[in-house]
Parts: C-alpha cells; sequence; structure tokens
C-alpha cells in the first residue's frame, strides 16, 4: 500500500514536472494542477496510513485520522485554485499582449534556433 | 532601579548622533548655521556625556552594559568604556566638533550642507559604535555603518566622476575586508566560547592555542588592513583625497582608517604574542610604512602628499602593534594619539591653502609665508610634528618608536640591525616629504600663476588649526602633564594589565633612538634636496597598479564577467531556470541519498495493496497517460484532468479525509469550468514544435523528481512517528467547541493561518480582475450565439430550480461543518458553483441582473467580518483570534464560543464564495464585452 501510493505521488510530480517544461502556457496550467495534487496527497500521506475513520472527535471514535494535514491541504486546495486562475488569467493577458501563448516570449524571435536546448 | 546612571550615560553617548540626525536635518533645513550648531552640539554633547562618566574610566575601571537582544545568536546589545574607548570617543567627538566648524566656512556656501551633517554625524555615530563595542558582532554592524558612511562623504562630490569612483573603490575595499572580518570575528567568537570583548580578552592562551587561530587572525587582520589602508590594499586612501578637505580631514586622521588599528590594539591581548602576529603584522606594517613615505614625496598636490603621508603613518602603528614589546602598544596607542591631532591640523591647514590660492598644486603654490604668515606658522609646526622634530608631539611617539625597533629581542645576528634601519629609512622619508610640503608651500621663491592672491581666511576658520597646533606644542612639551594620564590608562586597556614604567620625557640623554632621529632628520633634507632626479625616475617608472583607471578596469572587468556568469544560469527565458533548478534539485538530491538504497525503505514494514487501491491508480495512470499523450488536443487533456482530480478526490475519501475529498470536488468543477472558459480564447490544440531530444530530456528531469518524491514518500511512510495532533483532538471538543477537528483546525487552533490563507485569496481574485481589465481577446472558437442551442433548455430549466437547493445544500454544509464534514470552505465553493452554474446554463444576460451581487463587496466583508472576530477577543483582554481557548473555562460562555468560531467560518465563505464568482463571471463575460460588432478586435 505505501509503495503504490508513493508511485502515485511521484507520478503525478514527474507527469506535473513534464508539462511545466512544455513552451505553451496552457501546458503549464495542466502541469502546476498535477503537481498541486501530488504535493497536496504527499502533505496528507505524512498523516501516515491505517486510519480507519476521519478526525472526527466523537466519544469513544477511536483510529482517527490526523487532522493536522488534513487542515493544511484543505486551505491549500483552495489556494490551489486561487493560483490556478491566477496563472490563467495571466496567460490570457500575455495572449493578449503578445498575440501567442508563449511561455518565453524570447522564443518567438528566433524561431528557426533551437533557443534554449 | 538597578540601572546605574553612569551605564545610562554609556547607551546615551552612543545613541546622541543617531537620535540627532533628524534635529540636525530639520535644523539644516532651517539654515546653514542652525544644520551646523544643531552638529557641533551633538559632538559637544558626546564629549559633555563622556566628562560625566570620566573618572571611574580614568581610576582603572571598565564600564559595561549589557541589553539582552538576539541572545541564541551572541548578538547582545552589549557595550563597554574603557581607557581605549575614551580616548577614541575623546578624538572621535572633539575633531569631529573642530571639523563641524572648519566645513562650515571651508564649505562652498551655495551648499546649505544639510547632507554633509547628517552623513557626518551618522558616520561620527558609527565610529562611536566600533569603539564602544563590548559585542564584537556588534562592534561589526558599527564598522559595516563606518563603511557605508565614509562611501557617502567621499562621493560627497557626487557628480564628479572621481568621486564617485573614488568612493566605490573605498567602498569596494573596505566593504570586502569587512566580510572576512565578519568571518574572523565569528570565528573568533566561537573559538573563545563568547562575543563579549570581556571574555574574548581574559581568552587569548585559548584563542591562540586552537586550530582555528590562524584563520581567525588572517581573516581579522584582513578587515583591519583594508579599513587601514595597509599594504596592499593601501590605494583607496590616495584615491578618497577626492572627498571634500573636512572630509579628508577627519576620516584620515582620526576616525575611518583608525578604525584598523584600533581594532588591532583591541583585540591585542587576544591575537597578540604569536610569531604568525609579529610576522604578519610587522611586515605588512613596515612595508605601508617605508613605501607611503616615498610616495608621498613624489606627489605635486599637498593632499595627495598628506593621503600617503597617512598610509605611511598608519604603517608605523601596525608596525609598533606587530613588534609586541613590552612598550611598543604604548608607543602605538601614544603615535595614534599624536598623528590624529597633527595630521587633522595639517589636512585643515591645507584645506585653508587649497580655499585661499584655488589650486593644490605644489609646483604653483610656493611662497605663502609672506600672504598668510599665521597659517603658515601653524602649518609649519603641524609639518615639523610629522617629520618629528623635537619639542613637538611627533618627536616623542617616533623615538619611542626607534627605541622600540631597537629593542626588539626577535632577530638577531646581522639581521638584529634590520628593524632600525627599516625605521630610520622611514624616518628619512618623512623627514624628507615634510621638508617638501613647507619648503615648497610656504617658502621656495613666489607663487607661479595662482587663480588668485592668497590671504589669511577668516578667523574662525583658523581656529581648529590653531586648537590642534596649540596641543602639538603642548604635548611636545609637557608630555607628562598634558598626555600621560589619558595615555597610560588607554594603553592599559589595550594590554590589559599593568605597564612596565616608562618615561614620558623630551630627553633621555644621548641614545641610539636619538641618533636614530637626528640622521632620520638630516637624511630626509638631504633627499629632499636631491628629489629632482627621484621625481624624473618615477616619471620614468609611473606606478600605475594603483590607479583608479586601473580600479575601474577591473571593475568593469568583474562586473562583465559576473553578468556573463548570470547569463549562463539566467538565458531570460524561463523554462531554461526553471529546468536548471529541478535539474539541479535532483542533482542535489541524488548526492545525499548516496545510492544506498537502504536509506529509502525504513523499519516499518510496507502492506500490500488492497483492490481498490490497485484499481484507483490504474485509473490515475490511464487518466496521466492521457493528459500527457493529448496535452495539445487541449480540450481532450481536461477531460482527462478532470478524471485525475476524481480520482485524487476518492483517494483522499480513501484515506480517511472527508472534508478534503468535498473540497477538491468542488475545487475540480470550478478549475475545470475556468480552463474551458479560457480555452475559448487559446488555440485549441498546440503545436508540435520541439525535437524529441528535448521532450526526452525534461522527461529525465521529470522523472527523476518523481522518483525522489516517490522515494521520499516511501521513506516516510516507512518511518516510525508521533503526531502532535493528539492534543488537538483531546482538546477539539472541550475547547474548540466542534467534534471536527480539521474545521476547529481551521477556524480556532491556527485561525490566524487561515485568516492570511483567505487575504491570499482575495488578493489573487483582486489581481485576477486587474489582469482582466481592459483585456481584448478574440475568442478562438466560433462563438456560441451561431449555434442554435445556445442555452439548452434543458439546462436552464433544469438549473433555476436547482439553484435554491443548492443554496440549501451549501447552508448545511456550512452549519454542520464544525462537528462533522463540511464548513466555511467547502460551503463557499458549493454556494459559488450553484450560482456559476446559472450563468452556464442562461448567460451573463439573465444571471447577472437578477443575482446583482457585489463581487468585491464579498470579499470585503468577509475579510472584515473574519478579522473583526478575530479583534473581537481583544474585548475579553484575549491576544488576537486566540479566543476560545480561554472562553470556555468560563462559565456561560460555553455556547458563545461557538457563535465566534462559525462567525469567522462565515467570513472564510463569504471570501471563498466571492473570489470564485469573480473569477469565473469575469472570465465569462471577458468574450462577450466587446461582442458584438467588435470587429478585428
Amino acid at each position: 500500500m505505501e509503495l503504490t501510493l508513493s508511485l502515485a505521488v511521484g507520478l503525478l510530480i514527474a507527469s506535473g514536472v513534464w508539462l511545466v517544461l512544455r513552451p505553451r502556457t496552457f501546458s503549464v496550467v495542466l502541469g502546476l494542477t498535477l503537481l498541486a495534487y501530488g504535493v497536496n496527497l504527499l502533505i496528507l500521506l505524512s498523516g501516515r496510513l491505517g486510519a480507519t475513520s476521519p478526525p472526527i472527535a466523537m466519544k469513544g471514535a477511536s483510529g482517527l485520522a490526523d487532522p493536522l494535514p488534513q487542515a493544511l491541504v484543505l486551505t491549500a486546495i483552495v489556494i490551489g485554485f486561487g493560483m490556478t486562475a491566477f496563472l490563467v488569467t495571466l496567460s490570457l493577458r500575455a495572449m493578449g499582449e503578445t498575440g501567442n501563448d508563449r511561455v518565453d516570449p524570447a522564443d518567438q524571435g528566433r524561431a528557426g534556433k533551437d533557443p534554449d536546448g | 532601579m538597578g540601572v546605574p546612571a553612569s551605564h545610562l550615560v554609556l547607551a546615551a553617548l552612543l545613541l546622541l548622533p543617531f537620535v540627532a540626525l533628524p534635529l540636525v536635518a530639520l535644523a539644516a533645513g532651517a539654515s546653514r548655521r542652525a544644520g551646523g550648531f544643531a552638529t557641533g552640539f551633538t559632538m559637544l554633547g558626546g564629549l559633555l556625556l563622556l566628562a560625566m562618566i570620566a573618572r571611574p574610566v580614568f581610576a582603572g575601571e571598565t564600564l559595561v552594559v549589557t541589553l539582552p537582544w538576539l541572545s541564541q545568536w551572541g548578538l547582545d546589545l552589549a557595550l563597554r568604556l574603557d581607557g581605549l574607548g575614551l580616548l577614541f570617543v575623546i578624538l572621535i567627538n572633539g575633531i569631529g566638533l573642530l571639523i563641524v566648524l572648519y566645513a562650515y566656512y571651508y564649505m562652498p556656501d551655495d551648499d546649505r550642507l544639510g547632507r554633509f551633517y547628517l552623513t557626518l554625524l551618522a558616520f561620527a555615530g558609527g565610529m562611536l559604535g566600533v569603539v564602544l563595542a563590548e559585542n564584537i558582532l556588534l562592534m561589526l554592524l558599527f564598522w559595516e555603518i563606518t563603511s557605508l558612511t565614509s562611501f557617502l562623504l567621499i562621493a560627497y562630490k557626487y557628480r564628479e566622476k572621481e568621486a564617485r569612483i573614488a568612493a566605490r573603490m573605498a567602498l569596494a575595499i573596505t566593504g570586502g575586508g569587512g566580510l572576512a572580518l565578519l568571518a574572523g570575528l565569528i570565528l573568533l567568537g566561537q573559538v573563545a566560547g563568547s562575543y563579549m570583548l570581556t571574555d574574548i580578552l581574559a581568552r587569548g592562551d585559548l584563542v591562540r592555542e586552537s586550530a582555528l587561530y590562524p584563520a581567525t587572525l588572517v581573516l581579522i587582520l584582513l578587515g583591519a588592513f583594508t579599513k587601514s589602508a595597509q599594504f596592499p590594499f593601501q590605494m583607496w586612501l590616495p584615491n578618497a583625497m577626492a572627498a571634500p578637505t573636512p572630509v579628508s580631514a577627519y576620516l584620515h586622521s582620526a576616525t575611518m582608517v583608525k578604525a584598523g588599528v584600533f581594532l588591532l590594539a583591541r583585540l591585542y591581548p587576544a591575537l597578540s604574542g604569536t610569531d604568525l602576529w609579529f610576522v604578519l603584522v610587522t611586515s605588512a606594517g613596515a612595508i605601508t610604512f617605508v613605501l607611503g613615505a616615498y610616495l608621498a614625496l613624489l606627489k605635486h598636490d599637498f593632499k595627495g602628499l598628506l593621503a600617503y603621508s597617512t598610509i605611511s603613518h598608519l604603517g608605523l602603528i601596525t608596525m609598533l602593534l606587530g613588534l609586541s614589546t613590552p612598550l611598543s602598544p604604548v608607543a602605538a596607542v601614544f603615535h595614534i594619539i599624536n598623528h590624529a591631532v597633527f595630521k587633522a591640523s595639517l589636512f585643515m591647514a591645507a584645506g585653508i591653502i587649497d580655499h585661499e590660492c584655488g589650486t593644490r598644486d605644489m609646483r604653483r603654490i610656493n611662497g605663502l609665508m609672506r600672504y598668510m604668515p599665521i597659517t603658515a606658522t601653524l602649518g609649519i609646526v603641524a609639518a615639523g610634528a610629522m617629520a618629528g622634530v623635537p619639542f613637538l608631539n611627533g618627536f616623542l611617539s617616533k623615538e619611542m618608536f626607534f627605541a622600540e625597533t631597537v629593542a626588539h629581542p626577535a632577530l638577531s645576528g646581522s639581521a638584529e640591525f634590520l628593524l632600525p634601519g627599516i625605521a630610520t629609512l622611514g624616518g628619512i622619508l618623512s623627514a624628507a616629504y615634510s621638508a617638501r610640503f613647507v619648503h615648497d608651500v610656504f617658502f621656495n621663491g613666489e607663487p607661479a600663476d595662482l587663480p588668485r592672491i592668497p590671504h589669511e581666511p577668516v578667523r574662525w576658520m583658523r581656529l581648529p588649526v590653531e586648537v590642534l597646533v596649540a596641543i602639538v606644542l603642548a604635548v611636545g612639551l609637557l608630555p607628562h602633564l598634558v598626555v600621560e594620564p589619558l595615555l597610560t590608562v588607554a594603553s592599559v586597556a589595550v594590554l590589559q594589565h599593568p605597564l612596565p614604567p616608562f618615561e614620558l620625557a623630551v630627553w633621555h640623554g644621548f641614545n641610539l633612538p636619538l641618533l636614530m632621529s637626528l640622521v632620520a632628520l638630516g637624511g630626509g633634507i638631504i633627499w629632499y634636496m636631491r628629489r629632482e632626479r627621484l621625481f624624473d625616475l618615477h616619471e620614468r617608472l609611473s606606478l600605475q597598479w594603483s590607479s583608479p583607471v586601473a580600479f575601474e578596469r577591473a571593475y568593469a572587468g568583474a562586473t562583465a564577467g559576473a553578468r556573463r556568469a548570470m547569463r549562463l544560469m539566467d538565458s531570460g527565458t524561463l523554462r531554461r531556470s526553471v529546468l536548471l533548478y529541478l535539474g539541479f534539485t535532483v542533482l542535489l538530491a541524488g548526492w545525499a541519498w548516496g545510492g544506498n538504497p537502504a536509506a529509502v525503505a525504513g523499519p516499518i514494514a510496507t502492506s500490500l495493496p488492497d483492490g481498490t487501491a490497485l484499481f484507483g491508480v490504474a485509473v490515475l495512470l490511464v487518466a496521466l497517460a492521457g493528459v500527457l499523450a493529448f496535452h495539445r488536443q487541449r480540450l481532450l487533456a481536461i477531460i482527462y484532468l478532470s478524471v485525475v482530480g476524481l480520482v485524487v478526490s476518492l483517494a483522499f475519501i480513501r484515506l480517511s479525509a472527508p472534508d478534503l475529498a468535498l473540497t477538491q470536488l468542488s475545487v475540480e468543477v470550478a478549475s475545470i469550468i475556468l480552463l474551458l472558459l479560457a480555452l475559448r480564447f487559446l488555440p485549441q490544440e498546440g503545436p508540435i514544435e520541439e525535437p524529441k531530444s528535448r521532450q526526452l530530456r525534461d522527461a529525465a528531469v521529470a522523472g527523476g523528481l518523481g522518483l525522489g518524491v516517490s522515494a521520499l514518500a516511501l521513506a516516510m511512510l516507512t518511518r516510525p512517528f508521533e503526531t502532535i495532533s493528539a492534543y488537538h483532538i483531546a482538546n477539539s471538543k472541550p475547547l474548540g467547541g466542534g467534534t471536527n477537528v480539521v474545521n476547529v483546525t481551521l477556524v480556532d487552533y491556527r485561525g490566524f493561518d487561515t485568516l492570511g490563507e483567505i487575504a491570499v485569496l482575495a488578493m489573487a481574485a483582486l489581481g485576477i480582475q486587474a489582469l482582466l481589465h481592459g483585456l481584448v481577446l478574440k475568442p478562438q472558437v466560433a462563438d456560441a450565439r451561431t449555434l442554435a442551442d445556445r442555452y439548452p433548455i434543458m439546462l436552464r430549466m433544469l438549473m433555476r430550480p436547482l439553484l435554491p437547493l443548492a443554496l440549501a445544500v451549501a447552508v448545511y454544509i456550512f452549519l454542520r461543518g464544525h462537528n462533522l464534514p463540511g464548513g466555511g470552505f467547502i460551503a463557499g465553493l458549493v454556494a459559488a458553483i450553484a450560482i456559476v452554474l446559472q450563468y452556464v446554463s442562461a448567460g451573463a444576460a439573465f444571471a447577472a441582473p437578477r443575482l446583482r451581487l457585489p463581487f468585491v463587496g464579498l470579499l470585503a466583508g468577509g475579510l472584515l467580518i473574519a478579522t473583526a472576530t478575530g479583534a473581537g477577543s481583544w474585548l475579553f483582554g484575549q491576544p488576537f483570534l486566540t479566543s476560545s481557548y480561554t472562553y470556555v473555562t468560563l462559565p456561560l460562555v460555553g455556547t458563545f464560543e461557538l457563535a465566534t468560531a462559525m462567525l469567522f467560518d462565515f467570513g472564510i465563505f463569504l471570501v471563498v464564495l466571492g473570489t470564485l464568482l469573480m473569477v469565473l463571471t469575469g472570465l465569462g463575460q471577458l468574450g462577450s464585452r466587446e461582442q458584438p460588432g467588435a470587429g478585428e478586435s
């Protein structure tokens, strides 16, 4: 179980990073969303596995999950949305200003050459 | 209270210049004269404060004041006043006072002097800090203040390129030395086990025996030598003559350059007494002493002559400190005093001559004795002291210097004459340049085409010179009465033990030092008379390595090199920077891991995954592959992305985190709407434009990072841990008033964080609105308007009755949030999506006028409610937002507690709602604003 979940987190991160490194803004937005999934899962896992019930402190409840990572991740999800929205708007603005959706406007001027390889 | 008055006075002595800064600024703004008086009174005030506490210091006491500051880093506000500090405070404030008076007359009338007085005062404050600090880190802080303010003072005439270069050079060298000194002092503190001078000075043996002693010593010497312009760091000082003369007179006689030798004297008991100290300090001092004196003679600009002479005298002092005979530090302290006095007077006299003649070239200024006899006489006396003429103060300390070189036991045999020989050679050169200054400027025929006819300056301008020359004479004639108490107490402070017997007297009988003095004076005059041939030689072999041009070239080269290195790292493309950064992270993590597989899996055994988990991961794999494969077919990518989000939400449920699942699910809906809205204005398909090689390279970095994070997660999951949340769970109900610990954590335990987070969210929303403002974009897809079913009737009909239902669900989620999964964040998301769906199903033209929601008002209202809830606890005498904790301990208010947390949660709800609506409706209406018929736009 531990190995499976760890691999899932790693897969999310790897896919996210690869997309972030693409030259167009839309891919970067996709990539950052995946990165956020991966990081949120990782933080949640820091509470460890093995919990059998959600962190509701009822009388006699046992096997509660660790509430602290959950509280951290909850706000992280919402703020992640704010960041995604900001990034999307920024890329739209860049589209409006430069007429294309490249991450690096410098790419454009040296179209024939590989600008950063 | 237990604070003795003397401690307060000592603190006031240091604070006075800084406290006076705004007052001086005000006064200088009113008039030139008022600024001068304010600065002068500050200097005078320092002397008076010193007088109040000088008596115990003269009696041999050391005043130490300690105020705890950053004690855990060894940094306390600790001050100390002993004899050495006392001497320097007198020099700093006393000569400072004279400089203020002098500058008032020297500086051009159209200069209001505000900037001058402020910088001068800040500099004086920095110097006071250096000499009064008990904590060596505090001393360094003030050391840096003197570097920065001296930069401003040297660049005072910043419109002249020469001044700018000189200032930059001084800052580069002294600032670099400051960095070395920082390292050295930290080492010293570590070695001695304390950053307090009292401890360090008492633990000299510990320091000298440490393996770190050589590194410590070299680093500290770098600091001292750069500041005191010792070889090979002397070149900044002559260039600093670009500063106005009052600045030169202050910096290069009593203060700035003396900070270096002060440091050597201050740390003398801790660092001296080793061969390394003797070799490094004595040789640097000796080279500087002779080289400075030699170069001084070659300068035609008399300010340049004085500058090199200053270097030479600092070398003499350094050499004395290096000799480490029983009396050599005493001679060093004595020469610090004498040099400060005669050099300040010489600089000021030179300034008067410059001021009156309009030039500083000694080939044109001649025979001034006839034009300004009083100034000339003063200058001659001061120059005599510089040369070491009997009955003047410089003679006494120079003779002590000669005596110590003779008395030094380290070298024997044929090398026995090395030190006295160097001393005599330096003495000859000193006498020669002093003779040149006196003969060329005041005699030697008539002035050659001066810009104006020189005459005596105004009375008050000459007064500072007269005072200093009077001291030169008084010390020279009656050293026993005038200077011995101060010299003794300062020297005891340097040595930290009683002095061996010594006698300050003009006449010691015929002995070797006297002979050396006579040889020096006579030889100097002969050398001077032969100077023409020397000048010719110098013209031919002109030494360019210390010129500002060379420095500028080096400076420009270093800047260009740094820029090239920067461009290598940051080529201006974001992707390259990100790739470099991430790739470096992979390398670093790989290096730290070191290829040891045992380092990953911890002691806890892993369990086999169950069927649900395997299925989930399989779906995740397919969805991720979809996102990656179709990231150019953007609509498809969004669909696959939503599947990933769904799997993550389900994983949250599986991991007993229902709050997260709810949040993730609603954010997922909002994100997908957001991406779809944005996609209208972006190309539907990304072009294929990258070579395979780059995709593979990025894949390698991404794969490395993914593997690393997987290993990290596995390492974390297989290691035992003890959660700190037992406290949170146990106290959630009794103190937080709710059973949903996640929600209680958000609104109560970590309420302050949450407040910050919703503020960030609101900022993002406002930033998005600003970005959207005035944005004109052409939709990239066929406008929905042209299609028949623009707003599908089924959806429209379904959504309208659903709105109150969805809102009711939001209210329900909100209300139960404190006890069961839910709360302000989730309720806000649900309500926002319900409202946004009205826009989606029927269009903004239908929804906006009916809903009429003030989005900014929602944001502001939410933040205000949350903040006010936090501030409400002040009414109960409790800190911000830490309310509920104590409320419950009082009877009857248990229910009230619940209400405050809920109010805070309501603030969260409003901010989340406002943010989502603002962002989604803003993006949604982006296209319709310029439609229809906006044509090309």
